[in-house]
């Protein structure tokens, strides 16, 4: 069967790799190649890369990077940040990525699902969504989190799949950086709502929260960045811990 | 030299890089006279069946991909692997190239369990059915990373190894003579992946 995947994510900012709580404080942590080759050889499943440069110097760091990345590991790469239009696609893709993923670039522009995965296939495209309670309702959120679009995210994320996505990372605000477990409840809303993968992004304090979010059978995938940049989890044990639980994993 | 068949499908970075990586030379091309010249061929692929193959149709490279199968190791992948049998059923019936007996169908149509997502998405185990060199160093029960929709069915005899989804052994490897194909990609499958192409380049 299906081994339940383990992904570090690394967010890149003018080369380096930095992650903050709750999107904000950013701290510089490490170089990203270094970083990629440490998680390849830990046992990581997947790496997902988020560009969150705004000037045009650090977007062409972050293509060399990836570039680099790509041509030195040999696991599924997600790129994300930025993503607006087909062309960035493009870029990223010839780049060495697999999977795009598309989030503020989707809330301005939900066409782009669709045309990105009609060129190259909905198991490329994969939505990335920031989610937060408000009003009883889970919102969605735009721009790194800081944005109210006012729109129903499960709505949202069953319109994006419709569309072509093929994928979704669920990150919620709520249990982002908190690192107190994921967000099970925002995660089986999702999962009732949609039959494609799901990826859950949040929350992760230690390992005995991944042992609960894969008790959920509809939940695919685990990321997190700053337990594992901090070393505060390792891959390797984790996945070990996890098999011990009768969790399928890759080890 | 390995070449890689180049026919407009898919993402050739990391497979030219993976191969790289071996120290391996490899060259990405759709020129005749160098896939004749090299030592093996690889056919890769992404996308659906028929609008691949018409692609590759369109190279009008066919007949040397057939020519050449015969005389020197030929790798599919993925989708590659797909269009080596005889008929795809992805949007229509379409003709393969006909170099490894089976047909290519929906992967949902025989899960028993519907609620098993398609695309067959991940890291899946893949199992030994028959030993082969491709295998030398590859360790029976590792896993091999897979995206797809479609699999390869009735194709017994040239099945190598497979990997169980719900109900249904997917086709994970293949071999017709000269002729290999995996429904995963070696590319992206880690250290695992690597030492299946090291195997491939040694055949």
């Amino acid at each position: 069967m299906l081994a339940r995947r383990i992904i570090p994510c690394l967010d890149v900012k003018d080369g380096r790799v930095v992650k903050g709580t709750n999107f904000e404080g950013l701290r510089d942590m490490a170089d990203p190649v270094e970083m990629a080759h440490f998680y390849n050889t830990s046992g990581a499943d997947e790496l997902v890369f988020y560009d969150i440069t705004a000037s045009v110097e650090g977007r062409n760091l972050f293509t060399d990077i990836l570039r680099r990345v790509a041509s030195e590991i040999f696991i599924p790469l997600t790129v994300g940040g930025g993503i607006r239009t087909l062309d960035d696609f493009d870029r990223v893709l010839k780049c060495g990525a697999d999977k795009v993923s598309v989030n503020s670039g989707a809330i301005a522009d939900p066409s782009i699902i669709g045309a990105a995965a009609k060129k190259y296939g909905d198991q490329c495209v994969v939505l990335s969504m920031d989610v937060k309670r408000v009003d009883g309702q889970f919102r969605l959120f735009a721009k790194g989190g800081r944005e109210d679009t006012g729109i129903d995210a499960m709505d949202w994320a069953v319109k994006g799949v419709a569309a072509g996505a093929g994928e979704i990372v669920l990150n919620s605000i709520d249990t982002d950086g908190v690192k107190n477990g994921f967000d099970l409840e925002m995660l089986d809303e999702l999962a009732s709502r949609v039959s494609v993968p799901i990826i859950a992004s949040g929350g992760a304090g230690n390992m005995e929260h991944f042992a609960e979010l894969f008790t959920h059978p509809s939940v695919d995938a685990g990321l997190a960045a700053s337990i594992f940049h901090s070393k505060q989890v390792d891959i390797k044990e984790l996945k070990r811990f996890l098999r011990g639980k009768g969790v399928e994993m890759r080890v | 030299m390995i070449a890689i068949v180049d026919y407009g499908v898919g993402n050739l970075f990391s497979l030219s890089s993976s191969l790289k990586a071996l120290g391996l030379e490899t060259e990405v091309t759709r020129d005749a006279e160098k896939l004749r010249a090299a030592d093996r061929i690889i056919l890769p692929g992404v996308g659906a069946f028929g609008d691949a193959k018409a692609k590759l149709d369109d190279t009008g490279l066919v007949p040397v991909l057939l020519e050449e199968a015969e005389r020197k190791p030929f790798l599919g992948i993925c989708l590659g692997m797909q269009l080596l049998f005889d008929r795809g059923f992805e949007y229509g019936e379409h003709a393969g190239l006909g170099l490894v007996p089976g047909q290519v169908v929906d992967l949902h149509d025989d899960l028993e369990d519907k609620t098993l997502k398609v695309p067959h998405m991940g890291w899946n185990s893949l199992q030994i059915v028959k030993d082969d060199p491709l295998f030398k160093y590859f360790k029976d029960g590792e896993y091999v990373y897979y995206v797809h929709s479609f699999y390869a069915k009735d194709c017994a005899a040239s099945t190598l190894g497979t990997s169980q989804y719900g109900n249904v052994a997917v086709t994970g490897a293949v071999r017709n003579g000269n002729v290999w194909g995996t429904q995963f990609h070696p590319e992206k499958s880690g250290d695992a992946g690597l030492r299946i192409l090291r195997a491939f380049a040694e055949l």
